[in-house]
């Protein structure tokens, strides 16, 4: 680890203030930049710490919707009774990521700006695009069986690894930034993430010294709602492939379908191909196969990883059939 | 007192984190912190190495590379146990492996090293490495003999006829990744120079080899080397020799006339650290109709550093196991360029096993005959190979209690039938056997004059518990509470033991001390036989009974404490030993293992393949068990390695550039509590009377061994698909499940 100063900060404006110093990186539970930093993958030579602001809390909003503070624990958000209740994929997506430890340091803006974690980006030694621009991607051509198989480019085939953020994006979710002049500016979590192109280490649309301020949740879309996570061990472990999957039927037929994948791409990825190809369908085994056809006609494997395909075929159908029982 | 389910005696130290490790003493005051830079190449040369900015970096007191590092002694292969050896470093400018230290940064923080040796600028000119096993398989060589000293080949009858004339065959293929052994506790090294001796707090199973090995790479008088390993979190082979770290800590010890110490990060331990070699394994069985094994051959392929040959004995069980009259193994190895191979648990047997019961469990599905009943049709009366009897064989019995105990009669006699929910349920089983080694150990055992008495040998507790067994049988044997025996273990100034390793430790050292015991007695009966003031005098001290801190013989009593003090005021001892198993003529004459039977039942979820462990039962034979409790902590943690060989583990090597890609716990997955759900094991009644005179057996290894083979039996029983590439991820199983939604 590299030397570097700390500072708490006690309010936002003075947070993107003080992160204007060269160098700087704010800081929330750390579960993430800490190790990081360790490894020197991360290399910050001043911290501000955001843990403690004022951006803890989970509110109603006026249109019905809910409004999450960056600084608020994804144990709080998963255990929250509105969350539980209105938003359930999203709290079965926070319950299955990590540990309980780490959930309670974990904060919500903290858990959108997590670091892929694929094994050539944590060895300073391999070649990687996202740690160290233009020197090449070695999990192309290397092991990569956790890896990318929508939206990848020649310089990185990295998935984005939350399971949040996965429900999040089911849910249309809208992250509010603060600017660097103390303007607030509001990006859907779907424009909030970018895929790779030629510039991987440019992960989002966050511009230098902004900061997540909270997270607003639209109100819930009618339906039923799930969250599936296929791993390699029942626990502690990210997703292979998961699925959040929204779907409200009406007399055996679906009138309206979210389907978010995880584990497959350098972001959250929407599917609006599995959804459009379930709107106004009946609620069956054929409609959902023919969902995951479309949802992964453009799925590229990358030797080891191949099998996220049928996987994920297969866990979209099956949350997708699983919804249906249940409703 | 021996056979109770004793609490561990070092318990409340360790819940109250007041049992200090290796990288935790501070009686030498604050030392000095050194990081420990990795080569980033798999093969080639330094071509220049420039420490210049490191050693500016604040509070770097030094920088140690092949430039300046002491002349070391070398790896002197007469020595015949390879962790008594010189494990020399730094000595030039030679990359053997991935990961082999190139520099250490010594500073006055951890921090500070740590930051410091990002700064050490090394370029490399890269030479042509050997990184892909399954490139050159084809390429082994037939090394002079395989790990413990057994022999390479063997072959017995004819086997291509036993084979070829055989009614019903299997002859597949199996392979198994490397694996570490990954303690706890990483390996680590404090070292205290004081003039020109070194006291070595080391992380180590083997007290003797560290303290030889230090002194041969050093080239310095043994007797200035102290060390001193009162707890160990974990060793599993990885601490049988000392690493990089302890030598690093020495030689900057040395040079700074500082304390330094050293841990290796967990990312290093998969560089620096040997590690279970991966294997290709043919496993070629021939049978009746009936089920009798005609023919059984295990042929196997490993790789080695070729630099330090390490031949894993993977197919040395299958020279014990069944009956049949036509039989070969073999082993072979191809060298790569990765650091060496080591002892991982169990060496041989757990990835040995993996093949062989695997291979069985096809067979009796062949057959269409049950697997117990399959393995109970092939038990052999004498060892198969050796022709010696056994001593102590109950493999059956364990067999048959497991199946009870378990339900075996629900298994699913056709597989992929039973479904609950989303669930393909599946049972499997597999026999286990490991070998049972008796190695040299002395144990000196005093008792002082207020009757306390006090157990030392520089015998180590790795977590096994010899703590708390070893008060155990010094207490039985004194006839003293437990609370009045005090056990001493972890310094090189006490008796010389093999330490902790091959499951000897515990048979080892309680047998010694039994016997130190035995001495004691005696001469304190001698002492109270002969003396006016005893009310024991003239009785016969034959039938004298040693207990609550008395000798009793025909009513007549006196305290033990009262013997010591009339005739020995300042104490006395006795010493007690075991031998080399070489000289014992039972090792020669009789085959003496250890058994058990693993009984698995998995689920398989239908549309994902995930496989999930529901429950798993091992029942063991081991002779005589000194504490259940800790027995039995033993036997689950090597079914839990068991079902991770399975299922989850596996280090993965880039073949382009010789790095382990999977270098940490993230990535390298072992199983969480939600994995693991209902594990139980249970020993049964015992005593081998030709082990030792305390009947009992090592239990350290004996549960990983054919414990991932009846995870992976249940899972073709659930799924009808048979995976014989280790572990079984679900992209194995998989393709082999009906589609979606039919």
């Amino acid at each position: 680890m590299r030397p570097f100063t700390y500072e708490r900060a006690t309010d936002a404006r003075t947070a993107v203030g003080a992160v204007s110093r060269p160098g700087a990186k704010f800081i929330s539970g750390g579960t993430n930049l800490l190790d990081l930093m360790k490894l020197d993958i991360e290399r910050p030579g001043h911290l501000v710490d955001i843990s403690r602001l004022p951006l803890r809390d989970i509110e109603e909003l006026p249109d019905g919707g809910l409004r999450i503070g960056a600084q608020a624990a994804n144990s709080d958000v998963a255990a929250d009774a509105r969350v539980r209740t209105r938003y359930p994929v999203l709290s079965q997506a926070l319950l299955s990521g990590a540990s309980g430890q780490l959930r309670n340091k974990a904060s919500t803006g903290g858990n959108l700006l997590q670091r892929t974690r694929c094994p050539y980006f944590y060895d300073t030694a391999a070649g990687c695009n996202k740690r160290n621009p233009g020197s090449g991607c070695s999990a192309i051509g290397g092991f990569n069986r956790i890896h990318a198989i929508l939206g990848v480019s020649d310089s990185c085939i990295a998935t984005h690894p939350s399971d949040m953020a996965v429900a999040m994006t089911a849910l249309e979710a809208e992250i509010e930034l603060l600017g660097a002049e103390g303007s607030l500016r509001r990006v859907a979590i779907t424009d909030f993430y970018r895929l790779p192109g030629d510039t991987p280490h440019i992960e989002t649309v966050l511009r230098p010294r902004e900061m997540i301020t909270g997270v607003d949740l639209p109100p819930p879309p009618p339906g039923r709602q799930l969250y599936r996570k296929v791993r390699d061990r029942a626990s502690y472990e990210f997703a292979l492939v998961s699925v959040a999957a929204i779907v409200s039927t009406d007399q055996g037929t679906i009138n309206q379908a979210r389907v978010a994948f995880g584990g497959v791409a350098h972001k959250p990825w929407r599917s609006i191909e599995a959804e459009a190809a379930l709107t106004g369908r009946p609620a069956t085994m054929a409609t959902y196969r023919a969902a995951a056809v479309e949802a992964m006609r453009d799925a590229v494997g990358q030797g080891h990883n191949n099998f996220k395909i049928e996987l994920a075929k297969r866990t979209l159908c099956r949350t997708l059939a699983q919804l249906a029982r249940e409703s | 007192m021996i056979g109770q389910a004793l609490n561990r005696v070092d318990g409340p130290l360790k819940v109250a984190g007041l049992a200090p490790y290796a990288y935790e003493h501070w009686e030498a005051g604050q030392p000095l912190y050194g990081f420990i830079v990795g080569a980033t190449i798999g093969k080639g040369r330094i071509t220049r190495i420039d420490t210049e900015d490191a050693e500016h970096a604040p509070g770097v007191r030094m920088v140690m590379t092949h430039h300046n590092a002491p002349a070391q002694g070398i790896r002197d292969e007469s020595i015949p146990f390879e962790y008594w050896r010189a494990q020399p470093v730094l000595t030039s400018p030679d990359i053997h492996h991935y990961g082999e230290p190139v520099a250490l940064v010594v500073a006055e923080t951890f921090e500070q090293a740590r930051g410091a040796a990002n700064l050490v600028d090394v370029e490399y000119a890269r030479g042509p490495g050997r990184f892909d096993f399954a490139a050159f398989e084809d390429e082994a060589y037939v090394p002079k003999v395989v790990n413990a000293g057994l022999p390479t080949d063997t072959a017995v009858g004819d086997f291509d006829t036993g084979f070829n004339t055989a009614a019903v065959k299997v002859d597949e293929r199996y392979t198994t990744p490397y694996e570490f052994s990954m303690p706890m506790e990483p390996n680590a090294c404090l070292v205290v120079p004081r003039g020109e001796d070194l006291t070595v707090y080391v992380s180590s199973q083997i007290v003797d080899a560290a303290h030889a090995s230090i002194a041969n790479t050093l080239r310095i008088d043994p007797a200035r080397i102290h060390i001193i390993a009162p707890y160990v979190g974990g060793g599993f082979g990885s601490k049988l020799g000392i690493h990089a770290e302890t030598i690093l800590a020495a030689l900057a010890a040395r040079a700074l006339s500082q304390p330094v110490k050293v841990a290796l990060t967990r990312q290093q331990i998969f560089q620096m650290v040997g590690m279970r070699t991966t294997s290709s394994q043919r496993v070629r069985l021939g049978a009746g109709r009936d089920g009798r094994l005609a023919a059984i051959a295990h042929d196997v392929t490993m790789h080695t550093n070729p630099d330090m040959e390490y031949a894993e004995q993977t197919a040395a069980t299958t020279r014990s196991l069944y009956a049949a009259p036509h039989r070969l193994t073999s082993h072979r190895l191809t060298p790569l360029d990765l650091p060496r191979g080591e002892d991982v648990r169990a060496p041989g047997e757990a990835p040995g096993m993996l093949a062989v019961e695997s291979a069985m469990d096809q067979l009796a599905d062949e057959l269409g005959m049950d697997p117990v009943e399959l393995r109970i049709r092939n038990e052999p009366t004498v060892d198969p190979e050796r022709g010696v009897p056994y001593s102590d064989r109950h493999l059956v019995d364990c067999m048959r209690e497991g199946a009870r105990r378990f339900g075996w009669e629900r298994r699913p006699a056709t597989p992929a039938s039973v479904r609950e929910g989303q669930w393909l349920v599946g049972y499997g089983m597999a026999a286990a056997i490991r070998g049972h080694f008796q190695a040299p150990t002395t144990v000196r055992v005093r008792v002082a004059a207020d009757g306390t008495a006090v157990v030392q040998t520089d015998m180590t507790d790795i977590g096994t518990g010899t703590y708390t067994i070893l008060t155990q049988v010094a207490a039985e044997g004194l006839g003293l509470p437990p609370d009045r025996v005090r056990i001493e273990l972890g310094r090189s100034e006490l008796p010389v033991s093999w330490g902790s390793g091959g499951s000897w430790g515990a048979a080892n050292s309680s047998t010694a001390v039994h016997r130190a015991c035995a001495s004691l007695r005696e001469k304190l009966l001698d002492a109270a036989g002969s003396d006016t003031r005893s009310p024991l005098r003239g009785l016969d001290l034959a039938d004298a009974v040693f207990s609550d801190g008395n000798v009793r013989v025909d009513g007549a009593s006196e305290a033990l404490s009262e013997i010591v003090e009339r005739h020995y005021p300042d104490g006395v001892e006795a010493e007690g030993e075991t031998r080399f198993m070489g000289d014992d003529p039972n090792y020669t004459d009789y085959s003496i293992h250890t058994y058990g039977a693993h009984f698995a039942e998995v689920g398989v979820d239908a549309d994902t393949a995930e496989i999930r462990l529901r429950r798993m039962l091992g029942v063991f034979s081991v002779g005589r068990v000194l504490n259940p409790k800790t027995a039995r902590s033993q036997l689950i943690g090597g079914m839990i390695w068991g079902a991770s060989a399975a299922l989850e583990e596996e280090a993965v090597v880039d073949p382009r550039s010789g790095a382990f890609v999977t270098r940490d716990l993230a990535h390298y997955l072992v199983p969480v509590h939600a994995d693991i759900p209902d594990v139980d094991a249970v020993v049964l009644d015992g005593y081998d009377d030709k082990a030792n005179i305390l009947g009992a057996k090592g239990v350290g290894e004996l549960g990983i061994c054919g414990a991932g083979a009846a995870v992976a039996n249940a899972v073709f029983n659930a799924t009808g698909v048979r995976v014989r590439d280790f572990p079984i991820t679900l992209e194995k199983v998989l393709p082999g499940l009906p589609p979606m939604g039919i």
